[in-house]
C-alpha cells in the first residue's frame, strides 16, 4: 500500500511539474494578495507588522484553495479517476497520495515564499520560526480539507468559487490557531500550545478527510 | 396616550427592540410566502401535465 | 404506522397535508401567547431594562438555528445510510429555514449587543461559530443547487452537512470553553434554568412557536421538492413519447 501511495504521489507531482503552471500560479497569487494590503491599508510599518500574521495566513489560505479545483477534475475528465478507483488498493490511499502531491506542489512553495513576504510586511524576526512551523502544520490541513471540497464539487460544471465557499468555513480553526501561534511568538509568549493544537487538527484531518473525500469521489463516479 | 407612547419607546431602547422584532417577522414571513408560492406553482405545473392528479391520492 | 409507511412520497403527501393545519394553528397559538407575554405581560430586566425583550426572539431563533442544522445532519445521515429519498428532501427543505433562523439570531443579537455591550459585533467564540454556522448553511444550499442532477446534488450536500456538524457542539459549548463576551447558558444547563419563570415562560412559548413554524414550513418545502421531482419525471416521460 505504501508503494501505491508513493506511485500516486510521484505520478501527480510529475504531472504537476510537467504542467508547470500550478506552483508558480499559486505562489504568484500569494505574493500579489499580500502586496495588495499595503496598497489598501497604507504603508505604515507598525500597522503592517501588527496585521502581518493574519494577512499572511489569509493569503496562504486563499492561494491554497485556488489550486484545489484541479485536484481531481483533470483525472475525472480523462477517465483516469475511474481507473484509479478500480485499482486493487483502497480509494483512500489514492486520495491520500493526491493530497500529498497537492501539498508538495502548492503548500511547500507557499511555505518557502512566506518568510520573504513576512519581511515585506515587517513581521518581527521572533515570529518567523513559528510562521514556518505553523504553515508546515496548517497547509497539509488545508490540502486535506480542501480535497473534501474538491471531491464534493466534481459533478458541478463550473465549481471554482463554490469550492472556496465550501472549504473556507471549515478551515477557520486552522486559521485561528495558525495566526495565534505567530502572534504568540511575536509578543514573546510560547507558541507551542497553538502549534500543538494545529498538530491535533492535522491528525484529525488525516484521520477523517481522506475517508470523506473517497466517499465523495465514489459518489462523483457513479 | 402617553402610556402607549411610553410603551413604544421601550425605555429609550425602541430603536433596538422594534427593529429586532421587525427583522424576525419580515424574514420568517417572507420565507413562508416564498415557500408557499413555489409550492403552488409546482402544483399548477403537475396539474397541467397530469390533469387527474390530486395531492391526497390514495 | 410503521417507519416505512411514511417512506413513500405519496403517503408522505397525504399525512403531511393533514398535519400541517394543526402545526400552523399551534404555531400561531404559541407565538401569539409568547409575544403577548414577552412584549406586554413580562417585566423588564433589572439590569438590561426593556432590551431584554429582544431575548424572546434572539434565543429561540438561535436554538432553532442549531436544531435545524442537527435535523439537517440527521436526515443527511439517514439518507446516506438508508438511501431514503425523503430524508434527503427533508434535509434540503430544512436548510433555508435554518439559514433564516441563523440570520435572525445574528441580527437580533447584534441589535441586543449594541445597547448591552456597546458594540454591534465582537469576534468571540460564540458569535464567530454562529457566523460559521450561517456560512455552512449557505454552502450546503449552494452545493445542492449547483448540480444538474438533483439526486447527486443531494448526496454531495449530505456529505457536506455531516462534515459541518462538528460546528454544532462548538457553537453550543463555545461560551463554556472560551472567554466570551456572550453570556453563558442560562436555560439549557445541567442544573436547570437560572432565569425567572416570568421570563422563561414567554421564552419557551416562542421556542415552541418557532418549532411549529418549522414543522409547518418544512412540510410545505418537502412537498414542493416531491412535486418538483414529479414534474421532472412527467416532463421526461412526455419528451420520451
Amino acid at each position: 500500500m505504501i508503494a501505491i501511495l508513493a506511485t500516486v504521489v510521484r505520478r501527480d507531482v510529475r504531472l504537476a511539474v510537467r504542467r508547470g503552471g500550478d506552483a508558480a500560479t499559486v505562489v504568484a497569487f500569494f505574493v500579489v494578495t499580500v502586496t495588495l494590503f499595503p496598497f489598501g491599508i497604507g504603508p505604515e510599518p507598525n500597522l503592517l507588522a501588527r496585521i502581518a500574521p493574519g494577512v499572511l495566513w489569509v493569503s496562504a489560505l486563499l492561494s491554497a484553495t485556488l489550486s484545489l479545483d484541479r485536484l481531481f477534475r483533470s483525472d475525472l475528465e480523462d477517465g483516469s479517476l475511474d481507473l484509479l478507483a478500480l485499482a486493487p488498493c483502497p480509494l483512500i490511499v489514492v486520495v491520500l497520495g493526491k493530497v500529498v502531491a497537492h501539498w508538495l506542489t502548492t503548500g511547500l512553495p507557499l511555505i518557502a515564499a512566506a518568510p520573504l513576504l513576512a519581511v515585506l510586511l515587517g513581521l518581527p524576526w521572533q515570529g518567523f520560526g513559528s510562521l514556518v512551523l505553523a504553515l508546515l502544520l496548517g497547509t497539509p490541513c488545508l490540502s486535506l480539507v480542501g480535497a473534501i471540497g474538491a471531491a464534493l464539487t466534481l459533478g458541478v460544471r463550473r465549481a471554482g468559487v463554490l469550492v472556496a465557499l465550501l472549504v473556507l468555513p471549515l478551515t477557520v480553526p486552522v486559521l485561528i490557531f495558525g495566526v495565534a501561534a505567530v502572534e504568540a511568538a511575536v509578543t514573546g509568549l510560547p507558541a507551542a500550545p497553538h502549534l500543538m493544537l494545529l498538530g491535533g487538527l492535522l491528525l484529525g484531518a488525516l484521520a477523517l478527510a481522506p475517508w470523506v473525500t473517497a466517499a465523495a469521489v465514489r459518489l462523483a463516479l457513479e | 396616550m402617553s402610556g402607549i407612547a411610553d410603551y413604544l419607546a421601550m425605555g429609550g431602547y425602541a430603536r433596538f427592540v422594534w427593529p429586532a422584532y421587525g427583522v424576525a417577522a419580515i424574514v420568517l414571513v417572507v420565507l413562508w410566502v416564498l415557500s408557499h408560492r413555489r409550492h403552488r406553482s409546482l402544483e399548477a405545473s403537475v396539474r397541467a401535465l397530469e390533469p387527474e392528479w390530486r395531492r391526497e391520492a390514495p | 404506522m410503521s417507519w416505512h409507511a411514511l417512506a413513500s412520497p405519496a403517503r408522505f403527501m397525504r399525512y403531511s397535508t393533514r398535519i400541517r393545519p394543526w402545526a400552523v394553528a399551534a404555531c400561531l397559538a404559541c407565538t401569539g401567547a409568547g409575544l403577548a407575554l414577552g412584549l406586554f405581560a413580562s417585566p423588564p430586566d433589572y439590569q438590561q431594562g426593556e432590551t431584554v425583550r429582544i431575548m424572546y426572539i434572539h434565543v429561540p431563533a438561535a436554538w432553532m438555528a442549531l436544531f435545524c442544522y442537527t435535523a439537517m445532519a440527521a436526515s443527511s445521515a439517514g439518507f446516506l445510510v438508508w438511501k431514503q429519498p425523503l430524508a434527503e428532501m427533508a434535509a434540503r427543505a430544512t436548510a433555508p429555514i435554518g439559514a433564516c433562523f441563523t440570520a435572525v439570531a445574528l441580527v437580533t443579537g447584534s441589535l441586543w449587543g449594541q445597547p448591552m455591550w456597546g458594540t454591534w459585533w465582537v469576534w468571540d467564540a460564540r458569535l464567530t461559530s454562529v457566523l460559521v454556522l450561517f456560512f455552512l448553511y449557505l454552502g450546503y444550499i449552494a452545493l445542492a443547487e449547483a448540480f444538474d442532477d438533483p439526486v447527486k446534488g443531494g448526496k454531495a450536500a449530505s456529505i457536506l452537512a455531516l462534515v459541518g456538524f462538528v460546528n454544532v457542539p462548538i457553537v453550543k459549548f463555545s461560551v463554556d470553553w472560551w472567554n466570551t463576551l456572550h453570556q453563558p447558558a442560562s436555560v439549557a444547563r445541567l442544573d436547570g434554568p437560572s432565569i425567572d419563570s416570568s421570563m422563561l415562560t414567554p421564552l419557551l412559548l416562542m421556542a415552541l412557536g418557532f418549532t411549529f413554524y418549522y414543522v409547518a414550513l418544512v412540510i410545505t418545502r418537502i412537498q414542493a421538492l416531491v412535486l418538483e421531482r414529479r414534474v421532472r419525471a412527467l416532463q421526461q416521460a412526455a419528451a420520451g413519447m
